[in-house]
């Protein structure tokens, strides 16, 4: 962790309020993220992973604490903090090139050329491997296919950093492996900073440099931060027997199903 | 494979050489025929015609048999058809005065229907894009709709003789206000079911307001709105045929009147039959415009 650093969290709390009866959510969570880190967010489902992300977009404010993006309070939601959504959110009228490109118009309408936006668009869509894809609507795409645009969109916004939030949860085994492959290339080219939520152990070690782990709700906190010492670039098959792969993999596996089980409820 | 790569090159070169084994291979490169091409085309369009066939001469069958009798109040088919054969030859004649062949008494039903189902999309979806986005004009204008909307086409007809004092505009007045309900009600709904997804990524790209509305708001709400354009468009068919036996004059409608009054059965059954075309050609109008309108997504 460098001193200055690019995201932080500070005493991040979040209650929601239903009349009289307030959940609190989130209680005092403090995290530091560096540029170009790639930082996964895991946990057992209702530890207010979630909500922890869309605090950092923007699109939620936390009752408590504050986040801040290269020094700047976040509060309120914008393309420098690009979301991937869990069910892709893509616009169903719009084809996969006009999803992209309704993003690309409104973040750099000023600052590029008709022509530059356009290349600006199939250069993202070649990226996620969808430039020939390009005039299918969402609803004639595979899930897969569908949350590469969703990646596109939020790339072509350059953001800061760039939040998914289980990106990969709603795809099969296969897909999702190929995705996670695809993700990785774009963050060794691109250098992004990286929050992703996850409830998968096997994703969260191949992708990530650093795992923050949190406890169950309510009054969800962080637990644990490990780092992953694994170098880059990673391959999945040769991490199956890597001995720092096991590790990282058995004190996730720890932490979520031993230290912090989640009481009676079936996970 | 060699043989491959020989047996096509002749094959290639010279197109009318005798059959050998060299065009058996070659043979799966040329376009399927026209009987494989348009088989299961024919079989799938003849599978969706031949059934309504069979049973509309079945029901045609039916109803020969019991008004073929001595006695009998309605006229058979053939007697209908006989009866009304320079009508249905000749839909273009023109007497003057009501004396109007079937495409000029359709053709101005169709255009009171055009102008006040269009009045009605119009100040309809305006009305339903705002109750959609303001509860509080929705808590205000709701329960009025709720009772107004159940009041019959007809109802509507004196009031608005005494307001506008012709014919004319009554009748496009009355065609506005039965058309109008299903399209406020269904475009709200449209506008307040928009995903919270879609507002997301709105707040993400930042998009204004005047943004959100024709970027998000329109093109999610325009399947509702069709959905509501289509109820609307059979009511105001609904409601022309009766106003028009009220306020008379050129019109589908008067014409069914003018010809009970002169005990013509066989044009009055006749008129039904095109009535009812031309209200399942509007429904289907509407519809393919809207699954165009809304790139497929809104169902046909």
């Amino acid at each position: 962790m460098g001193a200055k650093a690019y995201l932080t969290f500070e005493q991040v709390g979040m209650s929601f309020r239903r009349g009289t009866l307030a959940t609190e959510v989130l209680r005092d969570v403090d995290l530091k993220i560096d540029e170009g880190e790639y930082v996964s967010i895991i946990g057992h489902s209702g530890c207010g992973k979630s909500t922890l992300l869309n605090i950092v977009g923007g699109l939620l404010k936390s009752t408590t604490g504050e986040v801040f993006l290269e020094g700047q309070v976040v509060d309120a939601p914008g393309p420098d903090r690009a979301i991937v959504f869990q069910n892709h959110s893509l616009l169903p009228w719009l084809t996969v090139y006009g999803n992209v490109r309704i993003a690309v118009d409104k973040v750099f309408g000023r600052s590029k050329s008709a022509s530059e936006r356009h290349d600006w668009v199939m250069h993202k869509l070649d990226l996620v491997q969808m430039a020939q894809h390009k005039d299918k609507r969402p609803h004639e795409i595979s899930g897969g296919m569908k949350q590469r645009v969703g990646i596109a969109r939020a790339l072509a916004m350059q953001p800061k950093v760039l939040l998914m939030d289980e990106p990969f949860g709603a795809l099969d085994a296969l897909t999702r492996a190929h995705l996670q492959d695809s993700v990785m290339d774009i963050h060794a080219k691109l250098g992004n900073t990286v929050m992703m939520i996850t409830h998968d152990v096997d994703e969260a070690v191949l992708l990530s440099d650093r795992i923050v782990m949190m406890t169950n709700g309510p009054s969800a906190t962080i637990g644990d931060v490990l780092a992953v010492g694994l170098p880059r670039p990673r391959r999945r098959l040769e991490l199956a027997t890597d001995a720092e792969y096991t590790r990282c993999r058995a004190a996730v596996m720890e932490f979520l199903y031993a230290r912090h089980k989640l009481p009676s409820r079936a996970a | 494979m060699p043989s491959v790569a020989q047996a096509l090159k002749p094959a290639a070169t010279e197109p009318d050489t005798p059959a050998s084994a060299a065009e058996i291979v070659a043979l799966p490169i040329k376009k399927p025929s026209l009987a494989e091409r348009y088989g299961p085309m024919l079989r799938d369009l003849s599978s969706r015609i031949v059934p309504p066939v069979i049973v509309l001469a079945l029901v045609l069958l039916v109803w020969e048999m019991l008004c073929s009798q001595a006695g009998a109040r309605l006229p058979p088919p053939s007697k209908v058809v006989k009866d009304t054969w320079d009508f249905i030859i000749d839909p273009f004649y023109d007497n003057g005065g009501i004396d109007k062949g079937a495409f000029w008494h359709i053709a101005k039903s169709l255009s009171r229907v055009a102008i006040g189902f269009t009045l009605a999309a119009i100040v309809g979806i305006a009305l339903g894009v705002l109750i959609g986005q303001s509860t509080w004009a929705m808590r205000g204008l709701d329960p009025i709709f709720q009772v107004l909307r159940t009041i019959p086409p007809l109802a509507w007809l004196p009031l608005s003789l005494a307001g506008f004092r012709d014919a004319q505009p009554s009748a496009i007045f009355v065609i506005f206000i039965t058309s109008i309900w299903p399209v406020i009600i269904n475009t709200s709904v449209g506008v307040r079911n928009i995903p919270q997804d879609y507002r997301n990524v709105a707040a993400v790209i930042r998009l204004s307001w005047y943004e959100f509305f024709w970027k998000i708001t329109l093109p999610a709400t325009v399947p509702y709105i069709f959905t509501g354009l289509r109820i609307g468009v059979g009511l105001s068919w609904l409601a022309i045929v009766a106003a028009e036996m009220l306020i008379g004059g050129v019109g589908i409608g008067f014409f069914i009147w003018d010809a009970w009054n002169s005990s013509r059965i066989s044009d009055i059954i006749v008129a039904l039959v095109y009535i009812g075309l031309v209200g399942f050609l509007l429904d289907r109008l509407i519809a393919a415009l809207g699954h165009v309108v809304s790139h497929g997504t809104s169902v046909s």
